[in-house]
């Protein structure tokens, strides 16, 4: 595979549209297009993939696969990875940039195994060495605590990038490239799992990943009460409730409110934390947002020293009156 | 036939140590173990072994743990046998001290899979809390050709199948597979049981299986590193936090309401 080259990044089209975190990727993409002077490609898989490979060039690719299977329909990993393991082999890429979302989350590090070589994971940053093609990843670790540079040492170097910190390239129509067809024959009897029941617990109102404004709670709260009071401030500011871990662990709040790590990553341009001491794990999640609010009453919390703005306060005390303020000043 | 579990689980850090206590060897590019903290069983992994022990609870079944390691405080990874697991199996190497690079750690862990006959079901932590990798079991799943279902917050075995309760962005799945299976756990699963005073006694009379990479036969092909490692560092937080302070929180709380209006925040 020594004469492997080319960057590949693995993007889906939901309605035939080009999926959110593929504009993401292909951003990166371009970016390691042009320091090593080599040609980005997208493969868009699913069973119609719509408009989304002239999307898809104009959005930075120098060539869009319209990987198409009716298996392709809806998620599945297996299904999934068959027809990414073909592509792989196909286009014969030297660096191969997925998605860390809740499906490159099982389709990342399958493809590496699958492959026999290393995956760079949930990468904030990745740049290439035009001398030598080594892509360096920058990625968080320990709960985001600290950050390891890594490198692949076989090809292709394959890197799951962390959504949402890649910026997508402003559409340009008028960027060239070219659309190729890419059937594949997807068996369906290859999917080893099966989904038997979809179950939804959806918050009503604006969802926390597309809210401008988010307000959070954490252990400090003390239960689930007090989340009420956050819902009514959040409602004021048109915006969503999230929670810290602990306390979606202590059963005050549905796990999809989770902000963190292992929970949701948002970037809102407000973000205030209610008794949340700010663990690396919880801003792990937040940390693109425009700014953050700390209300804790432990001035020494980490919290503050991620926060733009901060009040050392005890929050029954701070909250009804902020919530008052802001009716007075929303309403007025 | 009793369903013969598996969970892996990994020796880490004390995550919920004080951010002070966290030290970086910059030369060794690796984290320093904070002298008077002791190490602890990976929190999802204990999830895991959660889980493992709610099947045996309600058919017949046998759980063992595997770890992979270099140097392992014995008490801490007695915990999950002290949980009511039934044989810890410990690999203890200083050849598998690279744990960033989940492709070795794999190769060890499958190798001994193998050498202990196979299991129906292999139960995992979504990730370790260390180097937060998310490969391990994915790649096990992936090396020893099982199926794979990933973030369970429940596991059922029934009829010789899984049945998961899978988190889902806005809820979740429900995905089964015929076994053999690799499932996945998050903290939805719930908390972890408290270890027993019988177990903890009974936990203290058990003898761990120990490996080393010798007890494993793997080839050099199998351990040539897949990830380079090149620094490590913590970031820098250039925040300034702008303190808004008041004749009371309440006071505090109205000027933080009117500034974040001056900035059009709100």
């Amino acid at each position: 595979m020594a004469d492997a080259t080319g960057i590949l990044v693995f993007g889906d089209a939901p309605g035939g549209q080009l999926g959110a975190t593929a504009g993401e990727l292909l951003a990166a993409g371009r970016s390691l297009a042009d320091a090593l002077g080599q040609e980005l490609s997208i493969a868009i898989l699913g069973a119609d993939v719509g408009d989304a490979p002239q999307q898809a060039i104009a959005a930075g690719a120098d060539q869009a696969l319209a990987v198409t299977s009716p298996a392709l329909a809806d998620y599945h990993p297996d299904l999934h990875l068959a027809a990414m393991q073909a592509v792989a082999a196909d286009t014969n890429a030297g660096i191969i940039l997925i998605a860390r979302n809740n499906e490159g989350r099982e389709l990342a590090p399958r493809l590496a195994f699958r492959l026999g070589v290393g995956l760079a994971q949930d990468c904030l940053e990745v740049a290439a060495d035009a001398g030598t093609g080594r892509l360096l990843a920058n990625r968080p670790v320990y709960g985001g605590s600290a950050v390891a540079v890594v490198s692949c040492n076989q090809s292709p170097q394959i890197a799951a990038i962390r959504p949402k910190t890649y910026e997508p390239l402003e559409p340009d129509a008028a960027r060239a490239g070219t659309v190729v067809a890419f059937p594949v024959d997807i068996d369906p009897a290859a999917a080893r799992t099966r989904v038997v029941d979809v179950v939804k617990e959806e918050a009503e109102g604006i969802k926390l990943e597309d809210a401008r404004i988010v307000v959070s709670g954490g252990r400090g709260l003390g239960g689930p009460e007090p989340f009420a009071q956050l819902e009514e401030l959040a409602g004021l500011l048109g915006g969503a409730v999230g929670a810290s871990r602990a306390a979606v662990d202590s059963g005050w709040v549905p796990a999809n409110q989770q902000v963190g790590l292992t929970g949701k990553t948002i970037t809102p341009d407000l973000y205030i934390t209610v008794a949340i001491s700010g663990a690396s794990q919880h801003m792990a999640g937040c940390s693109g947002s425009k700014a953050i609010v700390a209300i804790n009453k432990d001035g020494d919390a980490n919290i503050f020293k991620e926060a733009r703005y901060g009040v050392v306060g005890d929050w029954e005390k701070v909250i009804p009156a902020l919530t008052e303020t802001v009716r007075e000043l929303t309403q007025s | 036939m009793p369903v013969n579990i598996c969970v892996l689980a990994k020796q880490v850090v004390d995550p919920e140590m004080p951010a002070a206590a966290f030290r970086i060897d910059s030369d060794a590019r690796q984290v320093v173990p904070p002298p008077n903290i002791p190490p602890v069983v990976n929190g999802f992994d204990e999830n895991a072994v959660e889980a493992a022990l709610r099947i045996k609870d309600a058919q017949d079944a046998a759980v063992t743990v595997i770890s992979s390691g270099t140097a392992f405080a014995l008490d801490v990874m007695k915990k999950p046998l002290s949980m009511g697991a039934d044989e810890l199996v410990l690999l203890q190497d200083d050849a598998f001290a690279n744990t960033i690079d989940a492709f070795l750690t794999v190769q060890m862990l499958t190798a001994a899979i193998n050498k202990l006959g196979g299991f129906d079901l292999i139960i995992c932590g979504r990730q370790a809390s260390d180097w937060d990798n998310a490969q391990v079991p994915l790649g096990v799943a992936e090396t020893l050709g099982m199926s794979c279902i990933t973030l369970g917050k429940k596991v059922d075995v029934q009829d010789g199948k899984v049945v998961v309760e899978r988190l889902a962005p806005d809820g979740y799945d429900v995905v089964e597979a015929d076994l053999p299976v690799l499932v996945t756990v998050s903290n939805e699963l719930g908390q972890p049981r408290y270890p027993t005073l019988r177990g903890i006694m009974a936990a203290t009379r058990k003898r761990p299986t120990v490996w080393t990479s010798g007890d494993l036969e793997l080839s050099a092909q199998q351990l040539e590193p897949r990830i380079t490692l090149h620094d490590l560092f913590i970031p820098e937080r250039n925040q300034e936090c702008e303190l808004i302070e008041g004749d009371d929180d309440a006071d505090a709380a109205r000027k933080l309401a009117l500034r974040l209006r001056e900035d059009r925040f709100i």
